[in-house]
Formats: C-alpha cells, structure tokens, sequence
C-alpha cells in the first residue's frame, strides 16, 4: 500500500485545453487498487488472441523449415521445395499454437527458390512486394470509414530471419542486396544456418567479418531493445552475439540419459539446445520470450508509419503547404478530387461524342447499302421484265409457225390422198421414187 | 480451447490448416513470455483515464471524485463565499499523475459545475457534447496525419459517471434527457447520489423504477448488453446491471468506528461506513471503475464510440460516391456533430436512430 510521490511536472499546451492545470502528481491516501491495470490488458490480449508473422528468407534447402520446426516445437507439414522455380515465390501458412491460456496466430511466409534461377537479380523484388502488400492492406483497412481494426488479422512480417549461407567467408553479393532492400521494412534478424558445418574459431572469425560488412554497407538490423534497465544486460549481450549460429532438428537422440533435440553424425552428437554448440537457445530466447511485442511495436510504428508515410506523400498530400502553413489531408485531397472528377467528366464527354460519331457512321452505310440493294431491285426487275416480253414474242412467233404448219400438213395429206386416189399405180412409183429418194 | 493431442514426441504432423483447433506445443517454446512483455511494456508508458462526472451542485461530486481515488483531487469542494455560483454550463478538468506500486496513472477528471441548476435548463447538454466530440475530433486529427505521433495522447473521455438526485421517486425529465443523449456518445454510468438519504427500501424501489425507467427509454448504460463478448463476460455484467445505479455515499474523513480508522460521514445516529456494503455500493462502483473494468471502458471508448464519431465525421465530408478508400474531412469548425448512428462491430440490436445535434458555438 506505499504510494510514492512522483515528481513530475508538465506543461500543458494551452490552445488544446481549455481550463487544464499543469499535471501535478498526487499523493494517496489509501489503497485504490488499480495495480489491476496490467492484468486487465492482459486479460482482454488473452481473449484476443495474438498475432505473429515470420518471414524466412534464404535459399532453398538451407533449413528454414527445420529451424521453424524446431523454434516452435511442432511439425508444421511443409513439403521439400524444389530447386527448379523460374521466379522467386512466396508461400504463407497459417497455424495457431496454444500455450497454456495464450493463443497464437502464426503466420510462416517462405521464399520458394530463392538464390536458384540463374540471374538473380530480381530475386528480392518478389519479397519486397509481399511486405508492401501487407502494409497496403492494412493502410486501406485504417482508410475505411467503417472499419473495425481490432479483429483484423494482421498480416504484416513482424520479423524477417535471413538465413546466411556458412561458407565461412563473407556475404554473398545476393545476401546484402536483399538485406539492403528489406532493412527498412521489417525488422531483419541474420541468422547462419547450419552452423555445424563451421568450427568454432572459424564462426566467430565469420560473424566479426559479417557484422562489420553489414555495418559497412549501412544495412540496419535489428537490435534488442536496451531501454529498458532489466533487460539491458541482456539485450546487450545478445546483441554482441549476433549474427547466431543455429542449427535445427526435430530428431531425438539419446544423450546421457535425456532425449535431446540433436543432429547424429558419426564423430559427435550436435545437441540444438546445448548453448556450447550453437546459439540456438539465445534466438529463441530474444526472438519469442523477450522480443514478440516489441518486433510487432517496431513494426507498427517505425516500419508501418513509414510506409504509409511515403505512400501518402507519394499520392499527392502532405502535413505542410508551399507557404509553411499546414494544409488538412482534406485540402489536398479535395483539389485532387476535382482535378480527377474534372478529367473523369471530360472523358465521359469524349466517349459519348465519339458514340454519337460512330452512331452517325454506321447509320450513313447503311442506309448507302440499303439504296444500293433498292438499286439493284429495279435493275433487274427490269430487266426480267424485258426478258419476258421477249420471250412472249418469241412463244406468239412460235405459235403463229405451228399453226401454220399445221395448216400446211393438214392441206398436204388432202393432196397426197387426192393424188394416191387418183393414180394409183403412179403413187407407187412415185413413192418408190420417193423413198429411193430418201434413201 | 481444447487440446488436439497430448503426445509426447513431437513427430507426428499436424494439419496446418487454421481452421484446426490450436494445438497444445508439448514442451514450453516460451510463447507465453509474450504476457509479461505486454506488461512490462504497460508498466513503462503508463496508463491513461479520463473520467466526467455530471450531476446538479450540491450532490457530491467533488467528494465523490477524492473518495474514488483517495486524495484531494480538487482542491476544495465547496465554492468559496464570495463566488456566484456559474451562470452557464462550464467545464473543468484537472489532470493528475497516480502511482501504485510502480504503476502510474494519467488520470483526468472534467467537472460540470452549472449543470442543471440554472432556472431554465434545456440545452444544457451541449456544452457537454461538444467537449466529448471536440476530444473525439482532437483524436482523429492527430489520426489522420501524415507524420503522426508515436504514442497519440488520448484525452477522449472513458467514462462518465452521472449523479441521480436521490429523489426516491423515478427519473426526472433532465435526467432522461440527458442520459438519453449521452449514452450514445459515451460510456455513462449512473449512480444515486447522497444515498444516505434513503433506506435501504426506498434504494431498492428506487432502484427498480429508474432500471424500468432507463428500459422504457432505451437508454444503454455501461456495462452495455450488446458488446458482451462471451458468456463470461455476460455473467459478470448481468450481476452488474441488476445493481445499476449503484447507490453510492462519498466520504473524504477518517473516523474511528470500532477500533478501526474508515471514511466515512459522522451523524448524529451513527457513522455511514463508505467501504461497508451494507452500508452505501461504493466499492461496487469503485471495482467497476477501477479494479475490473477500466480498461474495458477504454477499449469500447476507443473501439466503439469513438469509430461511430469517426464514420459519422467521414461521411458527412463526403459529396460523391466515395473513392477507393480515401477519407476527405471538411473544414472543422470546432462544433461537430455528435455521432447518432452507432454501428457495433458484433451487431445485435444495432439502433438506427439518426440524431441530428444542434450546433454548439464557443
């Protein structure tokens, strides 16, 4: 029940509030009880449920999947990628894990082939849009007139584990590219995968070399929080241990008479959580038991704020007139407006005047056509009309000749009759004179 | 939340679909470590509460306020002999610092000296209003910056606790009003003032005919129905609703009552024990207050009433169809209307009822 007497003294800005005396602390009489305060918070995350999302970038077969097995202690199912992908990919997964009453929402983004194609020069280009669309997407639901923040799923890549290949030298040329690309978007934690491959003079040799590249080449990576006195210490420690060596397994192997987490070769046993072989331990340590919130803090107000910084500014408005004098989002916003509904209008315009246009157009051909066709109709019902009288000419000709020669065969059988009867015999002769005639 | 297996060897896979109930991780990853970041982080910025109270002069208030967070919060509560007692509405807020056990806590506290005790007292509201919407409208525009602040100061008031004069008969026609008004805007709370006044009879029969008054009007106090989140949550409130308003004495005085040192107010037939819940629900109201649900205040604040403002400030600006997302605020001219539409995130009995709010000129 102390109540302590803080000496705090602030000055109000007085065009705010209006009848506001300067803060001044209080000195309490008895037991209040709003110690409550944190646990109420907490109580109310509880039942919300949190939300983390891991992005691991690194080539492929480099054991991301393992060491995110390992981190989290479950198998997450993930098939074996293959090394033959034309582009850089990125695949997000989505599981929720439970510890005791705290409930997590994990969100696993892996880069699929990345560090395969043969020119990698646009291999960072996938994966920085995928951060930019997460802020986008969040941008646009804080945009929303009716939105409802507090059950959106965040999406954002709240920490980026780049995984560095142990070759004992230095950065590959495609590592500090991305890095380079990715710093100031997310908070980047460089981890040295399979670091059994290295030994322990060479590891540490290796990781004053990358450290001092990353310093020199001006890529900024996370650093533990060392404002807060109680972990300071460690925080420091830990940041002088960075970049950390890991190794992942899921396998058990028996050591002692413990089964521990460990890789089996033939000249010794790699135990994962045995802080002589690796540094395994000390990420999970800084990366999920002290760090969570403030990897999701960084995110949200460094990396987020500046993204939507630039996005906004990029679209056109800004805090600050040309006159040093502060313009609303609504000012700028409102001279874009019409500048756009004025370009919109005139469009419109346009469309229909060229609708009209066309309109007129094809009416004209048609009706061209159409004369065209009532052309032709006349044409040729003139013609068949000109075939028919002639034709009629020809059936009246026609017919004139076969009366007449009908007239004449009729008078011709009365002649041969009158002959035959007439002469008899001198038919015969006749027709004999006739038919060797014909003959 | 039920657990999908217990085994020991994590070997076996798991469908990794969401839609999975979450799986129990068998041996301790550290997830939980995530409560006592939160915590700590909660511990260094600190917390912030802003607390109204409302009610006719003479109620008290002040007193109330000092019993609330033990301490002289106002420096005197009665008004010194030579000042008129206020002739408008005005509000006062002071703002204090308080910590406990290394916890501290911004706690501002508005005052409403004036209300209701002018002859004619329409209106008087407004005033009111218009300093939760100004807070409100102060909170968007920091909002809505380009370059915004880390930490946005949140002056929006979390709570306002209205003092009922304990009548013994059923809510005046002010109270109704007011009440009427300002639950849509924030979170109200009503209590019965002076409740020594009554026994314990006349609380309840008081009691009854202002919840059955608070019905017939629609009028949502906190805790209000339709945000309870679970049946947890439903439980707790019903029991808190049943004893809405709470009949609640103020005391800043120590006396000795039995050996023990209490606050509470001497009479002449005996000493009214403000902790005592026989006596007066003072700790009722403080628990509410303090203990359980203040965070719960700030987030329906925060959550609820300060988006309706928000949407209804949003759409007022807009004179077209509206864009791809993008807000447009008209100028702000220091008076803007008070949200009438509340739009609930989990809707039940969302209530329509457009509200258009006279405006208020400084």
């Amino acid at each position: 029940m102390a109540s302590k007497i803080a000496s705090m003294d602030s000055q109000v800005s007085s065009s705010e509030q209006r009848k506001r005396e300067t803060i001044r602390s209080l000195t309490m009489c008895g037991h209040v009880g709003f110690e409550s305060l944190p646990d109420q918070l907490v109580s109310r995350s509880i039942q919300q449920g949190f939300c983390f999302n891991i992005l691991c970038v690194g080539e492929t077969g480099i054991g991301k999947s393992t060491l995110i097995n390992t981190l989290f202690n479950t198998n997450f199912e993930e098939h074996e990628c293959s090394h033959f992908c034309p582009d850089v990919k990125l695949k997000a997964q989505t599981y929720e894990l439970q510890e005791s009453n705290v409930r997590l929402k994990l969100t696993i983004v892996n880069t699929v082939g990345f560090g395969d194609q043969i020119n990698k020069e646009e291999s960072y280009q996938p994966i920085v849009d995928y951060i930019n669309a997460q802020f986008e997407a969040y941008l646009q639901e804080e945009l929303k007139i009716k939105r409802s923040l507090f059950n959106y799923h965040d999406s954002r890549i709240h920490v980026c584990l780049y995984f560095i290949t142990p070759t004992g030298h230095s950065l590959k040329t495609l590592d500090l590219l991305t890095m380079k690309n990715l710093d100031s978007k997310v908070n980047i934690i460089p981890v040295i995968a399979k670091a059994d491959t290295i030994s322990k003079t060479e590891l540490q040799k290796f990781k004053v070399k990358l450290m001092s590249e990353l310093i020199s080449n001006g890529v900024q990576i996370y650093q533990f929080p060392t404002d807060d006195e109680t972990i300071a210490k460690i925080s420091a420690a830990m940041n002088e241990h960075l970049p950390f060596a890991v190794v992942g397994s899921m396998d058990e192997v028996k050591v002692g008479n413990k089964m521990v987490k460990a890789r089996q070769y033939p000249w010794g046993i790699v135990q994962v959580e045995n802080e002589n072989h690796c540094d395994f331990v000390k990420l999970r340590e800084m990366l999920i038991c002290m760090n969570m919130e403030d990897l999701r803090e960084q995110t949200h107000t460094r990396h987020y704020e500046l993204y939507r910084r630039c996005k906004l500014e990029e679209m056109g408005f800004t805090d600050v007139g040309p006159e040093n004098k502060p313009i609303s989002l609504q000012e700028t916003y409102e001279a874009k407006r019409h500048e756009f509904h004025g370009e919109r209008q005139r469009k419109e315009e346009e469309m229909k005047q060229m609708f009209v246009q066309r309109v007129k157009e094809k009416e004209a051909i048609l009706k061209e056509a159409e004369r065209e066709l009532q052309a032709k109709f006349e044409h040729l019902k003139r013609v068949h009309q000109e075939e028919r009288i002639k034709l009629e000419e020809k059936r009246r000709v026609l017919e004139e000749e076969i009366i007449a020669f009908s007239k004449k065969k009729a008078a011709s059988e009365i002649l041969q009759n009158q002959s035959f009867l007439a002469s008899g015999i001198g038919m015969k002769k006749d027709k004999d004179r006739k038919n060797s005639n014909f003959m | 939340m039920d657990t999908l297996r217990q085994s020991p060897s994590p070997c076996s896979s798991r469908p990794s679909s969401p839609r999975t109930p979450p799986c129990e991780t068998p041996a301790p990853v550290g997830i939980e470590a995530v409560l006592d970041q939160l915590k700590i982080k909660a511990m260094k910025t600190g917390f912030e509460f802003n607390i109204m109270v409302v009610g006719q002069s003479g109620l008290g208030k002040s007193t109330m306020v000092n019993t609330l967070f033990k301490s002289k919060v106002w420096k005197s509560t009665l008004p010194a002999p030579g000042v008129p007692t206020p002739q408008t509405l005005q509000l006062h807020s002071v703002t204090h610092v308080i910590e406990e056990k290394g916890l501290k806590l911004k706690l501002t506290v508005t005052d409403t000296p004036g209300f209701g005790d002018q002859i004619n007292n329409s209106n008087c509201w407004e005033p009111i209003l218009g300093y939760i919407n100004e807070q409100y409208e102060q909170y968007l525009q920091e909002e809505i910056l380009i370059t915004r602040q880390r930490h946005i100061p949140d002056t929006r008031v979390h709570c306002c606790v209205y003092f009922v004069p304990p009548t013994g008969h059923c809510l005046r026609p002010l109270d109704i009003e007011f009440l009427q008004r300002l639950c849509r805007t924030v979170n109200v709370v009503p209590v019965i003032a002076r409740a020594d006044s009554l026994t314990i009879e006349e609380r309840e029969a008081f009691r009854s005919r202002i919840q059955k008054d608070l019905k017939s009007h629609c009028i949502d106090v906190y805790p209000q129905k339709h945000f309870d989140e679970d049946v947890n949550d439903r439980i707790l409130n019903s029991k808190i609703r049943e004893r809405i308003p709470f009949a609640v004495v103020g005391a800043d005085q120590e006396h000795l009552v039995n050996g023990r040192c209490v606050l509470g107010r001497k009479t002449n037939w005996g000493v009214i024990e403000v902790e005592n819940m026989e006596h007066c629900e003072f700790p009722l109201l403080r628990d509410l207050l303090i203990r359980s649900h203040l965070q719960d205040l700030k987030d329906i604040t925060h959550n609820i009433h300060y988006e309706n403002y928000r949407v209804v400030r949003l759409k007022e600006s807009h004179q077209l169809p509206r864009g791809p997302g993008w807000v447009n605020l008209s100028p702000v001219n220091l008076a803007p209307t008070s949200a009438g539409q509340p739009t609930t995130p989990r809707p039940s009995k969302a209530r329509k009822r457009a509200q258009e709010e006279p405006k208020y000129e400084f």
